[in-house]
């Protein structure tokens, strides 16, 4: 398994989504490397199709493919809550699906 | 540079989504006036901007007056251009004025940094608070209602318990 967490300094909620990541993997025993990437320029965003951030990945699938395709930016991610709450980083349960 | 405490309000003069024009001037009566500076593409804004007209429903009567500012750069966040703004104030029912700083030449005279954020003046137009709305950006887990508390006692003729905390959301984006 390869989980990558791409992310850009300039929005604050990359470490909360990296701690959720850890959190979930670890309540499941999965001892998995996790690939930081930094996202730093338009240009970057552009050439991995980037989102916004954070973005998690696992074996190069986004955990939430509905928001995969918006236009590559730095910017924050906007996820979608069960009950549709907007949060800027993704619902645990999202998390634990694609790992499912 | 960011305003200061005891600071003076920068005059500003900027559309709005209603289709005024609204300037500082036009607030003057109001015995407070919070300027937050907003956008539409901040999921932390779209987590706060519910609790920003309940603000302003809930201290209209006491004349307070609450003015969110939109001054990222629409080049390159097209999320945030003024016709956007439009789209989401009317289909959000916003219950503040919304308003286009195009240039940038508003935030540049405030100096906020983030979005959400906010500088609330007293009467005079000094500066009283400045940060964060409240605590959380999950409505269910808020503790302090920094903005609501300043508020108060800024109509009470008091001290706010807070003057000045840390905002907490997307970055300014600057040309």
């Amino acid at each position: 398994m390869r989980i990558e967490l791409l992310y850009w300094a300039g929005c604050p909620s990359y470490p909360e989504a990296e701690a959720l990541l850890a959190d979930v993997l670890s309540e499941r025993g999965l001892d998995v490397p996790l690939r930081r990437l930094e996202v730093r320029t338009h240009e970057e965003a552009e050439r991995l199709g980037f989102p916004g951030s954070p973005t998690i990945r696992i074996d190069g699938r986004d955990i939430d493919p509905a928001g995969a395709g918006a236009r590559p930016a730095l910017t924050c991610r906007i996820y979608l809550l069960p009950g549709g709450r907007v949060s800027p980083i993704p619902a645990r349960e999202q998390i634990e699906e694609a790992l499912a | 540079m960011t305003l200061q405490l005891g600071n003076e309000a920068p005059p500003f003069s900027l559309p709005g989504v209603d289709g005024s024009v609204h300037s500082l001037d036009e607030y003057g009566n109001a015995p407070a006036l919070a300027v937050i500076w907003s956008c539409n593409h901040c999921p932390y804004v779209q987590a706060w901007e519910g609790r920003m007209s309940e603000i302003q429903r809930d201290y209209e009567s006491r004349g307070a007056r609450l003015v969110a500012i939109n001054s990222n750069d629409a080049a390159r966040y097209p999320e945030d251009s003024f016709e956007e703004m439009k789209a989401r104030a009317s289909r959000e029912g916003f219950a503040f004025d919304y308003l286009h700083d195009e240039d940038q030449a508003v935030a540049g005279a405030y100096g906020p940094s983030r979005t959400p954020e906010v500088f609330l003046f007293d009467a005079s137009r000094r500066l009283v608070y400045h940060g964060a709305i409240d605590d959380s950006r999950d409505e269910r887990a808020v503790g302090t209602t920094y903005l609501r508390d300043a508020l108060d006692a800024l109509l009470e003729d008091r001290e706010p318990p807070a003057v000045q905390t840390e905002p907490v959301g997307c970055s300014i984006k600057w040309r």
